[in-house]
């Protein structure tokens, strides 16, 4: 019995101070972790967006409520004058998953500005090219993020990458959960803007 | 028992090299040396595991009840594993993203875990400390050299520099998993026949 006992006290001890090293370290670096990720996975997407802009928009961000969750928002300058905000999207039906799509949008008109992808797990050789060439990406340059966009299949005007076409697909979803959460906040977001 | 803290430590390094003589922890050991870069990086972060689990298992080898040690193990390792991850991902996040789901599955690595059982549950603080740190340090060594060897055959470039020139067509197959195999082999092949002199 006494044994029982030591077991469960020893394992209980244990686990729990355990667990609270780890909390106390998760607060520590959390902010830092964010910074990280926003640096190396979000940065190059920012980067080719945001092409000779005068500022830095990994460090000029803010964060707004879309539904449940918290999204970043990222600011861009350019002749002095803050117009542009960049955000991710989520297209689901990817070949190897959802897609991250970093999309700029001009707040103005609501044209988009440039598009890269962040984060997929498609083929390499085909749809992962949607990430390293940006050819595909650019065609959304220009077009209204309101109104939905479309591979030339489903009777839009975006080319679809040559056996990558589900890839494609996911991308245009992407750009559209874009749009809806775009739609959703505009207001807001055009507030939080400006005040940069 | 009469060995000395040197010989605890030295022993990693050759005699008992985890993944060659114990061939212990091949998990990562094929997964991850795909660039000498990344095997040290997994080596490291291996060895502040392997030294901080055999440093606690150690002194808490008297309080431990022996029936449920591996229990007790585990949980201290896959601590020391979470803050590894933690730290790397704020500090090291290139890295992070490289060595991607091998950082958890140090908590699985039976290097880890056999030191805990093997030497620090029956060991004094310092000897335990020395053969995680040897243990370690022989780790990422043979890390190290795999990759190294992966990376300059595989893609003719050695920590980002060209080693062979242009003219020199890349034999992808060594960047591979089954190359990781082939490459493993003739690296214990080549270790047995200096260690039977």
């Amino acid at each position: 019995m006494t044994e029982l006992i030591k077991m469960v006290v020893v394992l209980v001890l244990l686990s729990s101070s355990s667990g609270g090293l780890l909390h106390w370290l998760k607060t520590q670096t959390s902010s830092k972790i964010e910074d990280q990720q926003v640096k190396f996975v979000k940065g190059p997407a920012l980067k080719s967006i945001f092409e000779g802009s005068s500022n830095d928009p990994t460090a000029d961000r803010f964060t707004l409520k879309v539904g449940e969750t918290e999204k970043n928002f990222f600011v861009g300058k350019f002749d002095g004058k803050t117009n542009c905000v960049a955000f991710e999207g989520f297209g689901k039906g990817g070949y190897g998953g959802d897609i991250g799509l970093m999309i700029g949008v001009d707040i103005d008109n609501g044209s988009v500005l440039g598009a890269a992808v962040t984060t997929h797990s498609e083929t390499p050789g085909l749809g992962a090219k949607a990430k390293e060439d940006p050819s595909f990406v650019s065609q959304l340059k220009g077009l209204s993020i309101e109104s939905p966009i479309l591979v030339t299949n489903d009777g839009g005007k975006i080319n679809a990458m040559s056996g990558a076409t589900i890839t494609s697909r996911a991308v245009c979803n992407a750009a559209n959960d874009a749009g809806k959460i775009y739609k959703e906040i505009k207001s807001q977001l055009t507030e939080k803007v400006k005040s940069f | 028992m009469a060995k000395t803290v040197t010989q605890e430590f030295t022993k990693g390094l050759w005699e008992e090299i985890a993944p060659f003589r114990l061939v212990l922890g091949l998990c990562p050991v094929l997964g991850v040396t795909t660039t000498m870069e990344n095997g040290i990086g997994m080596g490291l972060a291996t060895t502040f595991v392997l030294v901080c689990s055999n440093i606690l298992v150690s002194i808490l080898r008297k309080f431990i009840p022996a029936k449920v040690r591996i229990a007790c193990f585990i949980v201290i390792i896959a601590t020391f594993v979470t803050v590894v991850e933690l730290l790397m991902q704020a500090f090291a996040y290139p890295l992070f993203l490289k060595l991607g789901v091998f950082i958890p599955l140090i908590v699985v690595n039976c290097l880890v875990l056999g030191r805990a059982e093997a030497f620090a549950f029956k060991n004094k603080l310092i000897p335990s400390v020395a053969d995680g740190l040897g243990m370690g340090v022989g780790f990422t060594l043979s890390l190290g050299a795999l990759g190294a060897v992966r990376e300059i055959l595989g893609t003719g470039m050695f920590l980002g520099m060209s080693v062979f020139g242009a003219s020199y067509e890349p034999f992808a197959f060594m960047v591979q998993a089954p190359g990781a195999f082939v490459c493993l082999g003739l690296m214990l092949c080549g270790m047995n026949i200096i260690g039977s002199k």
